[in-house]
């Protein structure tokens, strides 16, 4: 057998996971696996980001809308650094990545070498594994584990630091898929015990509840949900990351939770009877003050990761285990039911939060314009059909109240972490990796700065997103808190922008401003027909607030609407 | 599940990996818990290690943080227990001139009644070695610090359960 580098290899490696696409940045101690790409260009088409943070958030946005594993690649040193956001927001939002960085050569390590940092030290909280390779031969062996503990169990991000001198070493390759490591057990085995008592419960409530969150994406269950939701009468709601993997206009979805999700699933959490967490994990967003959260009910919780039961919410049964198998099996010991009059309830709150929030924010009839009817529009032009990437912040919120999804993996946005900057470079990986699909970011003009340079990316590769900024000269969602907990002392967060349609056009994309309501509806129109990348700046109300919110510190039925 | 704030010796089986103890350290660094000693070893089954830490903390917390430290990849199992289920021991090594010995015959006394056992004598130093409970390790560092001790060392905590563990059982189904 003919001898290959290691950086060669790496490639190979590559190709072995069928990875077609990677997204980062060039640099000293990666030049070796750049010059293969370069000769492999034909099979990985590599995407040079204007920031290695870009590049992470990229193959998030791709992970994100496909299920398959994101990959970045950076430099030593900074290049390195600047994965740290991307890694610990996917961490965090259980996103298979896997970053590869490069490294000083071995007999540098630790000598305060040019370039030189200890991302291993560095990214060890933020992973869920990492590796340094100091030999050419270890290359083959640890990208079949990388993959395979990125993309199983639970998901999350893999990084593999690479010495310059592992990546010029000859080896003789061979490549075998991991299937297995006898200390990892991804998938923890169902307990029929623990599904027959939840059956037992969820069969005799009067009230039932259904939360549910990214574990269903994650595990690829959205088909056995909506059946267990269908079958069992019970209303469902959703977690940000939950969102779309049943179609928004299902009529047992009950719309959002938390902070500042909807009026009914947030206060019937405190009334239901059984609440049947799936694929959640009690953010502290979702759960308000959890000494008053959903006391009256028995919970149970179907969950993947074991770590996750009772950390934050003490659960009364935890089925364990894959979401999609857990699903399957408690669907057949499930009895077909309806709630109809507890279904009443949460119509009778929505009609509350439909008059007292939601028909101002979609219909409004002062003249500035709201984050609310922008994103109508983009219903209304998209059919729903679209991918939403958000930013963070308030345009967020409302992004991720009011879009409507009909298919699944559609909203991309950063939960855990609330990573500003995340959505541009985000939407460029989603559209890459369907490249078939409506892409359309939403961003406010805070985050929409914070990886703007990343215009670059989409000049250079033509990926036709659509960008959307909803500015309002203020990092809005710190102001609203201003407003409300600080007395309007507004520090910081008002924003002196620039000229975005400019800065577009100096992209060469093609760009639009609106400012007034008439205008609203073709600019949308001709945003979503283009075949090219476009972007549309919105003037909206400087000082408008997101509700519903539960306010840090109360519970979930003291949702505030106004 | 109590707050109250104990001793728990947490046992954790782990592939031999660089950067593991690292990942493990951070678990309770985050949470403010100051680990109290660490022992690493290896065990009855080749090529694995064994990890003691002992720490204070309540039983809340620990059953969450030892459901974090299962969470790695790298670790084969994590137990935690309380003092009555497990047995364990310490160890310290003390290091004093030799003419103490015959200057001050109550040393003597000291280490036949602790049942210490003298490592080495030579002309400058002895050492003594002691093993056992932690109150017992710093009763005879009270009274052998009356005379001057050259050098106190000791080592972490050490502890088997009283339960089986399966750790082999877990393994060798693995290969099944």
């Amino acid at each position: 057998m003919s001898k290959i580098t290691g950086s060669e290899a790496v490639i190979k490696c590559l190709l072995e996971e069928q990875v077609d696409i990677i997204y980062g940045y060039p640099g000293g101690a990666i030049m070796p696996v750049y010059d293969e790409l370069y000769k492999y260009q034909d099979k990985i088409h590599h995407v040079l980001t204007r920031h290695e943070q870009g590049a992470t958030h990229s193959a998030q946005g791709f992970a994100r809308i496909s299920g398959r594993v994101g990959v970045a690649i950076a430099t030593s040193g900074p290049g390195a650094t600047n994965l740290v956001t991307g890694l610990a927001d996917a961490q965090i939002d259980s996103t298979p990545m896997v970053c590869i960085t490069g490294q000083v050569s071995s007999h540098l390590l630790g000598s305060d070498a040019f370039q030189e940092t200890d991302i291993i030290g560095i990214s060890t909280p933020i992973t869920k594994w990492n590796y340094q390779i100091t030999k050419a031969s270890e290359i083959p062996e640890i990208f079949a584990k990388a993959f395979y503990i990125a993309k199983s169990g639970r998901p999350g991000p893999v990084l593999i630091d690479i010495t310059k001198d592992a990546q010029f070493d000859k080896i003789e390759f061979s490549y075998k898929k991991v299937e297995a490591i006898r200390s990892y057990n991804p998938e923890p085995k169902i307990s029929p015990d623990a599904l027959k008592n939840a059956a037992d419960l969820i069969n005799n409530a009067k009230k039932p509840l259904i939360v549910w969150g990214q574990g269903v994406i994650l595990g690829n269950a959205e088909n056995e949900l909506i059946k267990f939701v269908e079958k069992s009468g019970i209303p469902a709601a959703w977690t940000i990351l939950g969102a779309s993997a049943i179609p928004t206009n299902h009529p047992l979805n009950v719309g959002m939770l938390g902070m500042h999700g909807n009026y009914a699933p947030n206060v019937l959490t405190n009334e239901c009877d059984v609440l049947i967490a799936i694929g959640m994990r009690f953010d502290d967003r979702v759960t308000g003050d959890v000494n008053r959260y959903a006391k009256q009910a028995k919970i149970i919780h179907f969950e993947i990761d074991p770590a996750e039961v009772n950390k934050n919410i003490q659960v009364d049964i935890a089925v364990l285990g894959d979401a999609k198998k857990s699903l399957n099996e408690i669907l057949k010991i499930t009895n077909k039911k309806t709630h109809k009059k507890w279904l009443n309830e949460f119509k009778k709150l929505y009609k509350i939060e439909y008059e007292k929030v939601i028909h101002n924010d979609l219909n409004p009839v002062k003249d500035g314009l709201t984050m609310g009817e922008v994103m109508k529009e983009i219903n209304l032009q998209t059919k729903g059909n679209a991918a939403i990437v958000s930013d963070v912040g308030q345009h967020q919120m409302i992004a991720c109240r009011y879009s409507d999804f009909n298919i699944s993996k559609s909203n991309i946005t950063s939960g855990g972490l609330g990573t500003m900057g995340f959505a541009l470079p985000a939407a460029i990986g989603a559209k890459m990796a369907c490249p078939e699909r409506e892409v359309v970011a939403v961003i406010g003009d805070g985050g929409y700065q914070m990886t703007i340079q990343e215009l670059g990316t989409v000049f250079q590769t033509k990926a036709a997103v659509k960008i959307v900024v909803l500015n309002n000269d203020f990092l809005g969602m710190v102001r609203q808190w201003q407003q409300l907990f600080f007395d309007k002392r507004y520090a910081s967060t008002e924003m002196v922008n620039p000229d975005f349609v400019k800065i577009a056009e100096g992209y060469y994309l093609k760009a639009r401003r609106v400012t007034e309501r008439k205008d609203l509806a073709d600019a949308v129109e001709e945003m979503i027909k283009s075949n090219e990348p476009y972007f549309l700046e919105v003037i909206v109300e400087k000082e408008d607030n997101v509700f519903p919110m539960i306010p840090t510190g109360s519970s979930v039925s003291e949702i505030r609407l106004n | 599940m109590s707050d109250k704030l104990i001793k728990y010796t947490v046992s954790i089986y782990t592939e031999n990996s660089v950067g593991l103890l690292n990942r493990i350290s951070a678990i309770f660094q985050r949470r403010h818990i100051n680990i109290e000693s660490f022992n690493s070893s290896m065990t009855e089954i080749e090529n694995v290690q064994r990890w003691t830490i002992l720490v204070i903390t309540s039983e809340s917390l620990i059953k969450k943080i030892v459901g974090q430290i299962n969470r790695q990849v790298e670790v084969i199992q994590a137990y935690y227990h309380t003092d009555e289920e497990t047995i364990y021991q310490e160890s310290c090594l003390f290091k004093i001139k030799s003419s103490l010995l015959f200057d001050d015959r109550q040393i003597q006394n000291i280490i036949k009644e602790s049942n210490a056992i003298i490592v080495t004598v030579n002309p400058e130093f002895f050492v003594i070695e002691k093993s056992g409970r932690t109150h017992e390790l710093d009763e005879l560092y009270e009274k052998l610090n009356k005379y001057g001790i050259l050098q106190y060392v000791r080592s972490g905590r050490i502890a088997v359960t009283k339960s089986p563990l399966m750790i082999s059982e877990k393994l060798s189904n693995f290969k099944k």
